[in-house]
């Protein structure tokens, strides 16, 4: 008995242990979603319609939905035991080339970014996967390429690429349903797709075991553990390469300079979200609250409008900060 | 005979210029468990790795089911037919006990999805054939170890092994869950499974297996059925000594009881209580003497030497050096009151291995070498050079890493790393696992000696060690002290028997209906 | 040229060993080659003396990152410490040049405490600087209203541009603290305590060495060492510009300590090496530019610099 209740108070189950660590529990699950909830009534009772109002909620949904495509890789990436530092950098290249691209029409203008966000991908994984090298100075390499190669296409940022407005893709782009933005709803399907493959499938499932004790354990089960790894680098840079489209279609161009520190943002997302950095653990549905809530505080730190844009930063990096606390707290507080 | 269901055969394995495995042949039949015993560095898990394709033999061949095989790896050696269950259970701790079980091989929907129920309903099916009742979507880490090794097994079996392999099973099971493990052994065996079961414990050989093979120095030195093969000779094969010397010597290295006298006890541990742990544990230490804590495998026995030491925090309880009371306690405050530990894992919480030797003996004592924060290196040249000669430790030169040396010189350096402090008391949680028979028998002997110069000891370690070497002896039993033996009353009956007087009342060891 | 190894070589006989602990010098050879042969006005006073001085910032702060990851941590706050630097200086410097340095400098030292105070309650080194970089940018823009002020101090401008016997004072400066790093991971009990804390914890704490202690010092050392660079960059530009003073710095002063060889996983530091690999991503620029290929292909040759690095340093782990 001894054993097992220490073992049992060292790891975090919502089905076991007394009130204390369920509410610790409930904490880590859910408090994100939690805060969020919080966060949005405060606001709405501060601010009224010009926080609630369709206009502004839009403005959110369109800002959350890019970041939310790259923390659902990231998301994959993390659980997996790993961590994905080029996600911004592709983000932008793979915007300046959905412009460059849009000279063939929207096959082009989303093909050739998603095959070469692909293919760093794949290298990210290769050299993670089967190199087995870190992966924070791999993808900190590619984070350095893929902005050059943004840059070197631009002409070193000079030329800017317009995409034609009456591009079936800046068309979409552009467009709502419903009142929500096309962006949106393809970030979205993204997401609910990704829950499934996470959660019902078995890749998603070794994608948990991977990240377990360094693969090591998944290793030793017999699970294909490089190629999982590199499934989930691909899918990260395809995620981020498909919000750089979108975010291109709706600027209507590409800039180079996209994109700088989303993948910190991210990771602060994921995080936020109750994923372990460690990896093995976590969940999707934290990601989203992460998001919504990093969206949610930026756009109340706008409201107010004597404050500059530089109070968002503060205050993002003052709530990471925060949260981790929190977790260690509880972590903490569990292991005794 | 039976047919076998994997044979080695003259199989030989070359790491540097050491010779790890030598012509080794082994041959393992359906429904036999074979016992491989040998002390550390006998070969024993060279000898798995290769029969999993972990690593290549240099020489030799591996038949498994008739056939000449290679393995790429475990997944490859898995796919054959051969499963592993290492001493830590390697599985996917934060993942659900079902999962666990079926990853790999999940079942899925027609549309391709996991099948969460069937998963579920299959993984309480087949726990259940094991004795198993838990609620299968329980992270596996909360779990006691006993239900992860069943876990492991279960995997193992539904994964059609033909050959399971356990590495040291028992090493972290209380003693109903052995009873457990010896059953389900039984079960595979008349399933046609071969066994190789790998072991330090000399009764689980005779209880579990048919057949024991001896590994020494890379070479097979015995092999044969258990019951043609007596206790002592085993011991004798093992160690590489005639048997009539094992009996005259005893196994250890340890000398007559030492002069402890009336002295006040230099160190007092009262009540110690750590949740879960420790349950109101008390320990008293002399000048010159040797107290060993005797007990199983989460006993408490670790527990209470690191709590002794400060290393993990207290519920309640004190801790009194030299009559002193203590209110503060930790491994820094310790060391300053001449109460030093020697901590069990060497790799992870001994050794720096990047570091030097010179380095690592004196990282302890860096406070008390260091002036106006620099090291005084002509201090520190001289304890390192006093330390390296008096305990023998074997270094090209100070200046080598402690990564290179093998166990046994790193715990001389671990022990060095302590001894230059000059301790009152020193706790050595076990010092001699996992170390050569020369170097055990000279850290036997130096405990024996730095005892008789008046330093306190307390001792975790094989109960052997601890018949032999201790003055008195602490029996613990599920974090309490179930009974203090002192002089003539130190005995393995005497010390089975307090150990054991918790199976009958049952309080112990249902872990597996947590 | 004698390289400060601090913590020797790990790597078993018959493996190669020398080329993560040397290959930097090896690539830097190389290049250096290739520009005095085919680069002109390469080897002139005036372009070597440029270069020494752009890397300058970025090797202060490599060397702060440097002892932060021998600890088994890692510092991305130091681009966002640099720029709350340059902020804090123009609102001081009313009282005199050494003040509103002092300031800075202890700004910088308070972010290195909080960032030290949270790896040593436990927090993984990654998201615990992660958060000041994000809220550290933000300060300093809000400290400097998000604008850039010109600076005509002269002091300051010495700083940044000023010379002691023909040697710049930034590359001077650079010089000096990694010989104090490497004096002080040698000689000093500290420098022991933190390649033993990096080398393996549980064994630091249970010497009873104070590892909190140690952590909090090293991520202070490595903020100071950051203000610094600020205060230089700031100097050298006569202006002080929250927004881009050590915008992304972190990435180059872990690119460079990494390529130098000094390993992730911490316990080991590399001096020279690091200075090295700072120099080698500067090269590298100047090389690209001056034979009018554009910084973008820098970035790209830089990534695949890296990747060889790490590539070459895999082989020592043993796996």
């Amino acid at each position: 008995m001894t054993t097992g209740q220490a073992e049992r108070a060292a790891l975090f189950s919502p089905a076991a242990g007394t009130g204390r660590t369920r509410l610790a529990a409930l904490a880590r699950r859910h408090g994100a979603a939690l805060v969020l909830v919080l966060v949005v009534l405060l606001g709405s009772l501060t601010f009224g319609s010009s926080f609630t109002g369709p206009g502004n909620l839009r403005a959110i949904a369109l800002d959350a939905s890019y970041l939310l495509l790259v923390a659902t890789g990231m998301t994959f990436v993390i659980l997996s035991g790993g961590i994905d530092l080029s996600v911004g950098s592709v983000l932008a290249l793979s915007g300046v080339l959905a412009a460059y691209g849009s000279r063939w029409g929207t096959a082009g203008a989303v093909l050739l970014p998603l095959a070469v966000c692909g293919l760093i991908g794949l290298v990210n994984g290769l050299l993670i996967g089967w190199a087995r090298l870190a992966p924070f100075v791999v993808t900190l390499a590619t984070l350095l390429f893929a902005r050059g190669l943004a840059f070197a296409v631009s002409q070193e940022g000079n030329q800017v690429y317009i995409i034609p407005a009456d591009l079936a893709l800046t068309r979409i782009g552009q467009a709502s349903v419903l009142g929500v933005g096309v962006p949106v709803l393809i970030a979205l399907a993204v997401f609910a797709a990704a829950g499934v493959v996470l959660n019902r499938t078995r890749f998603g499932l070794r994608v948990f075991a991977a990240g377990n004790g360094d693969g090591h354990a998944a290793e030793l089960m017999g699970l294909p553990v490089a190629r999982i790894r590199v499934r989930v680098y691909v899918l990260s840079s395809l995620l981020a390469g498909l919000a750089g489209v979108l975010i291109a279609a709706q600027t209507a161009s590409g800039l180079p300079t996209l994109g700088e520190g989303r993948e910190l943002e991210a990771i602060a997302a994921v995080v936020i979200g109750g994923t372990l950095l460690t990896g093995g653990a976590g969940s999707l549905g934290g990601t989203l609250a992460g998001v919504l809530l990093l969206k949610v505080i930026q756009n109340l730190i706008n409201q107010v409008g004597t404050l500059s844009s530089a109070y968002q930063q503060v205050v993002s990096g003052t709530f990471l900060v925060l949260v981790v606390l929190v977790q260690a707290a509880l972590a903490r507080r569990r292991r005794q | 005979m039976n047919e076998p269901v994997c044979e080695a055969h003259a199989v030989s394995k070359r790491f540097g210029g050491t010779l790890a495995l030598d012509h080794v042949s082994l041959r393992l039949e359906a429904g036999e468990a074979h016992a491989l015993v040998g002390e550390n560095g006998a070969g024993k898990s060279t000898l798995i790795k290769v029969l999993t394709g972990v690593h290549r033999p240099d020489g030799g061949t591996i038949r498994h089911l008739g056939r000449p095989v290679s393995f790429s790896g475990p997944a490859d050696a898995q796919d054959a037919g051969i499963s592993t269950i290492y001493q830590e259970v390697e599985l996917a701790p934060l993942l659900s006990v079902a999962d666990n079980l079926f990853l790999g091989r999940e079942p899925i929907t027609r549309l391709g999805l996991l099948d969460r129920s069937r998963l579920r309903r299959e993984a309480t099916e087949v726990l259940a054939r094991y004795g198993v009742a838990v609620d299968v979507r329980r992270p596996l880490g909360e779990l006691g170890l006993g239900i992860r090794q069943m876990v492991a097994i279960a995997r193992a079996v539904s994964a059609r092994a033909r050959l399971v392999i356990m590495d040291e099973p028992t090493s972290s099971l209380a003693p109903r869950e052995v009873d457990r493990l010896a059953d389900v052994i039984e079960v595979l065996r008349e399933q046609g499974i071969a066994i190789l079961y790998v072991t330090h414990k000399l009764d689980e050989v005779f209880r579990v297996c048919q057949r024991v093979s001896v590994l020494r120095d890379g070479r097979l030195v015995h092999t044969g059925p258990v019951r043609e093969t007596s206790r002592i000779g085993l011991v004798a094969a093992m160690l590489g000594r005639p048997v009539a010397e094992v009996r005259r010597h005893g196994v250890t290295s340890f000398g007559e009881a030492h002069e402890v006298g009336r002295a006040a006890p230099v160190l007092r541990a009262d009540s110690l209580v750590r949740a879960h742990a420790l349950n109101g544990v008390s320990v008293e230490v002399r000048p010159g003497e040797v107290v060993g804590l005797a007990g199983l495998l989460g006993s408490g026995r670790s527990e209470t030497a690191r709590a002794v030491f400060g290393a993990d925090p207290l519920d309640a309880g004190s801790v009194e050096v030299a009559g002193r009371a203590r209110r503060r306690w930790n491994p820094a405050i310790a060391i300053r009151s001449g109460v030093c530990m020697v901590p069990e894992d060497r790799k992870a919480e001994g050794v720096v291995p990047g570091l030097s030797v010179r380095d690592n003996i004196t990282l302890a004592a860096l406070p008390r070498l260091t002036r106006g924060g620099l090291v005084s290196r002509r201090a520190r040249d001289r304890i390192v050079g006093t330390f390296i000669r008096r305990l023998g430790i074997k270094v090209s030169s100070p200046d080598q890493k402690v990564g290179e040396l093998s166990g046994g010189n790193q715990q001389k350096v671990l022990l060095a790393r302590m001894l230059c402090l000059r301790p009152a008391v020193l706790i050595l949680d076990e010092p001699t696992r996992g170390i050569d028979i020369g170097a055990k028998a000279e850290i036997q002997a130096l405990i024996d000696e730095l005892a008789r110069e008046g330093l306190g000891v307390l001792l975790v370690a094989e109960l052997e060690e601890i018949v032999e070497g201790a003055d008195t002896v602490v029996v613990l039993r599920d974090g309490t002290a179930a009974g203090v033996l002192r002089g003539a009353e130190i005995g393995e009956q005497r010390i089975m028997e307090l150990i054991a007087a918790d199976v009958s009342d049952g309080s112990a060891g249902g872990r597996f209906d947590d | 040229m004698t390289e400060p190894t601090v913590a020797g070589r790990m790597g078993t006989a018959g493996r190669v060993t020398w080329l993560p602990d040397y290959g930097v010098y090896l690539a830097l050879g190389v290049l250096l080659a290739f520009n005095l042969v085919f680069t002109p006005n390469f080897a002139t006073v005036a372009n070597l003396r440029l270069q020494l001085v752009q890397v300058a910032p970025v090797a202060i702060v490599a060397l702060g990152m440097a002892l932060v990851i021998g600890t088994e941590g890692i510092d991305l706050s130091v681009g966002s410490t640099m720029a709350i630097a340059a902020a804090l200086l123009p609102l001081y410097l009313g009282y005199g040049p050494w003040p509103a340095i002092a300031v800075a400098v202890l700004a910088g030292a308070a972010v290195g405490l909080v960032n030290g105070g949270l790896v040593a309650y436990g927090i993984q080194p990654i998201v615990a600087t992660l958060g000041l970089l994000v809220a550290g940018r933000g300060m300093a823009l809000v400290l400097a209203d998000g604008r850039l002020v010109e600076i005509f101090d002269p002091t300051l401008a010495a700083i940044g541009g000023g010379q002691l016997l023909g040697v710049p004072l930034p590359v001077l400066m650079a010089l000096t603290v990694a010989a104090a790093a490497g004096f002080v991971l040698r000689r000093a009990a500290f420098g022991r305590r933190l390649l033993a804390v990096g080398g393996n914890r549980p064994a630091a704490l249970l010497a009873g060495l104070p590892v909190r202690r140690t952590l909090v010092t090293v991520y202070v050392i490595s903020g100071v060492l950051a203000a610094m660079a600020g205060v230089l960059t700031t100097g050298r530009q006569s202006a002080s510009d929250p927004s881009f003073t050590g915008l992304l710095i972190e990435l180059s002063a872990i690119t460079a300590v990494v390529v130098g060889g000094t390993p992730l996983a911490g316990g080991r530091v590399r001096i020279l090496g690091t200075l090295m690999g700072a120099l080698l991503m500067q090269l590298i620029i100047a090389t690209v530019i001056q034979h009018d290929l554009h910084d973008s292909t820098a970035r790209m040759i830089q990534a695949a610099i890296i990747v060889a690095a790490v590539y070459a340093q895999r082989n020592r782990s043993g796996t």
